[in-house]
């Protein structure tokens, strides 16, 4: 049994035996993280570079112990300090890092579309590790399977994103596989972070975070970027805390068996409370957790394949 | 494709009950069972059974999946599924008996080493298997066998458990095949 998709650009490409399939793998996987000896020879001799184009400390460090405990070699490639930054394109960076036989490459870029750009390009398998505004759907992925530890199903669950969720790469990908899997997804943030015509994703769209806090089985908090547009949507950090941020007064009207998750970096005090990030119902950790695992199981499902295809 | 059977339930139950009795009689102390997934898992569950009811002592039995550790990984077509290895004992110091329904080519007996050294220094590691059907490709022989047969390339010997094929019977297949071009 294998993906039925060669690249993972985006979630809306995954078949839900797929999603299964990844899920399944990974969590079969995570016994060797919890290993004295937490390395297995599956990708022994397999090259992964890791081209992160944009920061990234979480997803880049997760996708570095998921190849090496599989005993793949990463390699790290960066903007910075690179060919890119001496004028070369990144198409030129791409083929010559493709000219040195990658058997998968993954691309983090602030650019939207450009994954599916290089996949193009490649003959091996491509994985989107977050591109622009567009999609993370490894953040996706390791989503899903951390809330389904906790609530052992997805079908009928009402999940709250809340925050930027025209900025969030990780709302958009969420969207896709959390309502494609069966839960009742609900979008909540200041009326300038939601995208138009979001509704023709499934979702429910809400202004108020207290109308959709106590129907909520998990609440997903998303981060202010600062680095993008974010900061101008909204009149001050102050403000946007008092009213979308989640804190130990709008948690009482939480269900008690709530789970809260952010991708992270957390803002502490903006989009979510100390107190809420480090409470009971916090599995931002197991978040972080789970992506190795997930990670793992992506590297290895899209490693093995047979036979490549050269594309000449 | 032909059939031949070669062992019923009943068959299958002595022959691992003598298998039982050999490793009490070879007094080798402390050991725990470890059987290689999938069908190495039920045997170990039976062979456990019989050694627990004839020394009247619990014997703890483990769970190795060796997809991890397969030297063909580029070579197969489709992905192999990653099953859990579950060890619920402590590897070091302790003897160890490698369960597998089928003796081959011996390539999944070394992963399955490879993935037991992994997890620590076992006393000593022993191997048992209901079937030994010969054309081994690396220097591995078992330390108990339930029974020989001796198979051609082409042919497939299929051991049946009921927790994973709803019945209990080992049957070998005519099929052809072209994983060994030599006699």
């Amino acid at each position: 049994m294998s993906l039925s998709v060669r690249h993972l650009l985006s979630v809306k490409d995954l078949t839900k035996k797929d999603v299964d399939l990844i899920l399944k793998t990974a969590e079969n996987l995570q016994e060797i993280s919890k290993r004295p000896v937490k390395k297995v020879p599956a990708l022994r001799g397999k090259t992964i570079p890791l081209c992160f184009f944009e920061p990234s400390t979480r997803t880049r460090a997760s996708f570095e112990i998921a190849a090496k405990r599989l005993s793949a070699d990463p390699i790290q490639i960066s903007s910075f300090g690179n060919s890119l930054s001496k004028g070369e394109s990144l198409l030129d960076t791409v083929k010559n890092l493709e000219a040195m036989d990658p058997d998968v490459l993954v691309i983090r870029h602030p650019h939207s579309g450009m994954p599916h750009l290089m996949a193009k390009e490649v003959s091996c398998p491509v994985i989107n590790a977050g591109d622009g505004i567009n999609e993370h759907p490894t953040q996706a992925l390791l989503d899903l399977m951390t809330i389904l530890q906790v609530k052992k199903k997805i079908q009928g669950l009402h999940v709250a994103i809340i925050g930027d969720i025209l900025n969030s790469r990780v709302a958009r990908s969420n969207i896709i596989l959390l309502t494609k899997m069966g839960a009742k997804v609900h979008v909540a943030g200041p009326a300038s972070m939601i995208p138009a015509g979001v509704e023709q994703y499934g979702v429910q769209v809400v202004n108020d975070i207290r109308e959709v806090i106590p129907k909520a089985d998990v609440i997903m908090m998303l981060r202010i970027q600062r680095e993008r547009e974010s900061a101008s949507l909204f009149p001050s950090l102050r403000e946007y805390a008092r009213f979308f941020g989640l804190n130990k007064n709008n948690m009482k009207e939480a269900k008690k068996d709530v789970v809260i998750m952010h991708p992270g970096p957390v803002n502490r005090g903006v989009e979510i409370a100390p107190e809420v990030a480090d409470g009971p119902h916090s599995i931002i950790l197991d978040q972080v957790t789970n992506g190795v695992a997930v990670r793992m199981a992506l590297l290895y499902l899209m490693c093995g394949e047979g036979e490549r295809k050269i594309k000449y | 494709m032909a059939e031949k059977h070669l062992m019923s339930e009943v068959d299958m139950d002595a022959v691992i009950k003598s298998m039982a009795k050999q490793i009490i009689d070879d007094g080798l102390g402390e050991v725990a069972l470890a059987g290689i997934r999938t069908r190495g898992v039920p045997l170990a569950d039976w062979l456990a059974k019989h050694i627990t009811a004839l020394s009247k002592k619990l014997i703890k039995v483990g769970a190795i999946d060796i997809n991890l550790y397969r030297d063909d990984l580029s070579e197969v077509g489709s992905q192999p599924i990653v099953h859990r290895t579950e060890i619920p004992f402590k590897i070091d110091g302790t003897g160890i008996i490698l369960v597998d329904d089928v003796l081959y080519t011996g390539r999944t007996i070394r992963s399955a080493l490879d993935a037991l050294i992994d997890f620590g220094r076992p006393k000593f590691i022993k191997l048992a298997v209901l079937v030994d059907r010969g054309w081994r490709e690396l220097p591995i022989q078992a330390d108990y066998v339930g029974k020989t047969v001796k198979t051609k390339a082409d042919e497939v010997i299929k051991v049946m458990f009921q927790s994973t094929d709803g019945k209990n019977e080992v049957i070998l297949k005519e099929q052809f095949s072209a994983r060994h071009k030599h006699p």
